[in-house]
């Protein structure tokens, strides 16, 4: 069997990135949570938010262990994997790297030992400025990275000699135009990963009997968040979507599997797109609706893969990542909204509800995932937009090396993400701080704490 | 500024590398004498390095990462011809940085489970590190020689590594832990000199261009000082351990000083060896240099920021300053 060797890096930087954004996707939300447990806690002096933030200070730490290694990980690949990449576009991707690791890492790391084991080293505020730190490193480094992937999507403020990039403007490459909609909708991305994460563990330990008053400051703070959070999260999606259709008309295209250029093109709701036939097998189509959503027009033309022939992404791909985002999307909506109207009439949550409520934990992660194979599936085939191929930048290794080392990669991922369900597992499993078990009183009573 | 950046940006990679070597070194050190303690012993270890291994590993980020800012066509070669060590490096790092927190959140039947990875993350990422700058002093060449003398400094490094964590455990712990760490810098005294001492000779056989810096008149003089101050700085290092009762005094940080000393040694005589070329022999600095107004951009983030960074380093190592109690891994 013949293995491509750009087919095996794309499949390793695939398989690293996917593993590593499942991390960042929940320390970036789930440490302004803590910032607000802690501020609660001085506020009230009520010692449950104060378990609150050191019962999930554990998990950030252990998510943050894991989001610091994978990303050490990325940061050899671009060398290793993809030369051509810094070669040709360093001169643009290497400053943005260097404010990520000069304003955001060292700040996250140093701060974070603070966070954790300093709390009977320093004053309560000194220890709250930690966490706002540390909070703040990780939006940074969102910030710094994020500006990067969107230039590689929307390039602006450069010019090229003799094939190599140059900055001109970096005021245009820091705030290219896809970069206010991603950072919004990552950001965004984040805190719902965190919130659901949050709500999906208090609904495990409550059915688990292991509730103290704090899960269910927990759990209500959490659904109250993930309410508001998710339909601004749909709004700021939507236009995330009209800036893409601007300046990456092919990605929208196989978004929506839209094959010829027309004007009242139809939604396609579900099928199978099929790039031989270049139609979509079993469509279940809503007339007019995919020119109404996107030119907010009921007439309004779109254009087609026809008009990107050899240029436009992998059609099923980026098609279904799509629909399975905004169907976690619609879950998480009603899930959050079903909750805080159960709050709003002071009444109890069922079993059902809790029990549909636990798996959401990963519901982020899938979301997340999902968006970002969109986005990035959905760049190919090229590195840079229009400007430079992925296949152009690979590293020449022998292809029996990249399979041994995607392999060792991807037994490890398996390894670690065991390892990780299973601490969270543990660390939730545990009997509340508080000795205090709420349990009997939700289920059984009519009222709430 | 042409000529300027390029010859700036190597200081700051050639810092940021010295201080992870010292800072993560330590560390790695420390992971390395894991399985020689008892368990409470182990625990006190770990917690002594707990709240710092995070930002001491960022060191070697931002040394790559100004290898990947400043000088992009030397990132590709050196990464690219390095990709088996680096990607063996890569998963020790991984497995060691979330041991710390597996071994004390993943239950308590799976704790032993992870101290010894935690160990063997330490030794591979230390032994890797050894063959990475084995072969990046060699040219990145892949013959006889230069294969033997990247095994010979990946021997070499981790004797230096845990003879760093040894010196941060005597300042960190008292008693029992204490001692037990002198006899480790004791038995790791050796070998890191003789490793040093063969490094020294093998690296001008290994390598013409280098024998010539550091062989001709009137240089060899102006060099003689490096050598020599290493070999009085081992000297004391060889006398200090003779008298616990100095160092239990409160003077272990001597020992630590002392190799900080002569890793800043060995860093400027590597410096002086390979300046000006960034890949020995094949590509100078200014050949690999990133555009100039590229450099201008980050400078100022640099300047701005690294005093700042080394501000707070030195504010976190002050406020857990002094001898290590039990603390939980939170």
């Amino acid at each position: 069997m013949e293995f491509d060797p750009f087919v095996l890096s794309r499949i390793q930087f695939a398989a690293n990135i996917s593993f590593h954004i499942l991390f960042p996707s929940i320390t970036i939300g789930l440490c302004w949570f803590l910032v607000y447990f802690r501020i609660q806690y001085l506020r009230t002096n009520d010692k449950s938010w104060e378990y609150a933030y050191f019962s999930w200070v554990k998990i950030f730490a252990l998510t943050f262990a894991l989001g610091v290694v994978s990303g050490i990980t990325m940061s050899f690949q671009f060398g290793t994997n993809w030369p051509g990449f810094m070669e040709k576009v360093g001169n643009i991707a290497g400053p943005l790297l260097g404010y990520e690791v000069l304003t955001a890492f060292f700040m996250e790391a140093s701060f974070l030992g603070i966070m954790l084991f300093g709390k009977d080293r320093v004053s309560e505020r000194v220890h709250l400025i930690s966490t706002v730190l540390v909070a703040v490193g990780t939006t940074f480094s969102a910030f710094w990275i994020l500006s990067l992937n969107s230039w590689m999507q929307t390039p602006a403020g450069y010019e090229i000699r003799d094939g190599i990039f140059y900055a001109t403007d970096w005021w245009q490459i820091v705030f290219n135009p896809s970069f206010p909609y991603r950072m919004t909708h990552m950001l965004l991305a984040s805190l719902l990963t965190s919130a659901f994460m949050i709500a999906g563990i208090s609904a495990w330990r409550i059915l688990r009997s292991k509730d103290g008053p704090s899960t269910w400051l927990l759990l209500r703070s959490s659904l109250i968040a993930a309410a508001v959070l998710t339909p601004t999260q749909i709004l700021v999606g939507d236009l995330h979507g009209l800036n893409s259709l601007e300046h990456q008309p092919a990605k929208i295209a196989a978004v929506e599997a839209v094959w010829e250029t027309g004007s009242g093109v139809p939604f396609t709701l579900l099928g199978m797109p099929n790039e031989e036939t270049k139609t979509t097998d079993y469509a279940i189509k809503i007339p007019k609706l995919a020119s109404l959503v996107l030119v907010h027009d009921a007439e309004g033309e779109l254009p087609g893969l026809d008009q990107f022939e050899g240029e436009h992404p992998p059609v099923a791909a980026v098609f279904w990542s799509f629909r399975v985002m905004v169907g976690v999307g619609m879950l998480m909506l009603i899930m959050s909204w079903y909750g805080c109207w159960k709050l709003l009439r002071n009444s109890t949550f069922s079993k059902i509800y809790l029990t549909l409520l636990a798996p959401m934990a990963f519901s982020g992660w899938v979301a997340v995932l999902a968006g970002w194979y969109v986005t990035e599936i959905g760049r190919q085939p090229w590195v840079v937009y229009g400007l430079l191929r992925s296949r152009d930048v690979v590293a020449e290794h022998p292809p029996e090396i990249l399979l041994g080392t995607l392999i060792g990669y991807l037994a490890l991922y398996v390894f670690l993400l065991i390892s990780y369900i299973g601490a969270l597992a543990h660390l939730s499993s545990k009997p509340p701080r508080s000795g205090v078990v709420m349990h009997e009183y939700h289920l059984n009573n009519q009222g709430r704490s | 500024m042409e000529q300027f950046l390029p010859i700036a940006f190597m200081l700051v990679m050639g810092l940021a590398l010295l201080i992870y070597v010292i800072l993560d070194g330590y560390d790695l050190g420390v992971g390395m004498l894991l399985p020689f303690a008892d368990d409470q012993q182990k625990d006190l270890m770990i917690a002594s390095i707990g709240p710092f291994w995070d930002a001491n590993e960022t060191w070697i980020v931002l040394g790559v990462g100004v290898l990947l800012i400043a000088f992009p066509a030397a990132h590709g070669v050196i990464l690219t011809s390095m990709y088996i060590p680096i990607t063996i490096m890569l998963l020790g790092l991984i497995l060691r940085g979330v041991a710390f927190d597996f071994r004390v959140k993943a239950g308590d039947a799976r704790k032993e489970r992870w101290n010894k990875i935690f160990f063997a993350g330490s030794v591979i990422a230390s032994v890797s590190q050894g063959w990475m700058l084995g072969s990046y002093i060699t040219g990145l060449q892949d013959n006889l020689t230069s294969i033997l003398f990247s095994a010979l400094i990946s021997v070499t490094l981790p004797s230096l590594y845990v003879l760093l964590g040894a010196a941060w455990l005597m300042m960190k712990t008292e008693d029992e832990l204490f001692n037990k760490a002198l006899r480790w810098a004791r038995l790791a005294i050796g070998p890191m000199g003789l490793g040093l001492l063969l490094v020294s000779i093998a690296t001008p056989i290994v390598s013409a261009s280098i024998a010539a810096k550091w062989f001709t008149m009137p240089n060899a003089l102006g060099l003689l000082p490096i050598p020599l101050s290493c070999i009085l700085i081992y000297g004391g290092l060889l006398w200090v351990l003779r008298r616990p009762d100095i160092l239990n005094r409160g003077y272990a940080w001597t020992l630590f000083a002392g190799l900080v000393i002569i890793c800043l040694m060995a860093s400027l005589g590597l410096a002086y060896s390979l300046f000006p070329h960034i890949v020995i022999d094949r590509l100078t600095i200014w050949e690999a240099a990133a555009a100039t107004e590229s450099l201008e951009m980050i400078f100022y983030g640099v300047a701005v920021t690294l005093p700042a960074i080394i501000g707070y380093t030195i504010f976190v190592y002050k406020i857990f300053h002094g001898k290590v109690r039990e603390l939980s891994y939170e």
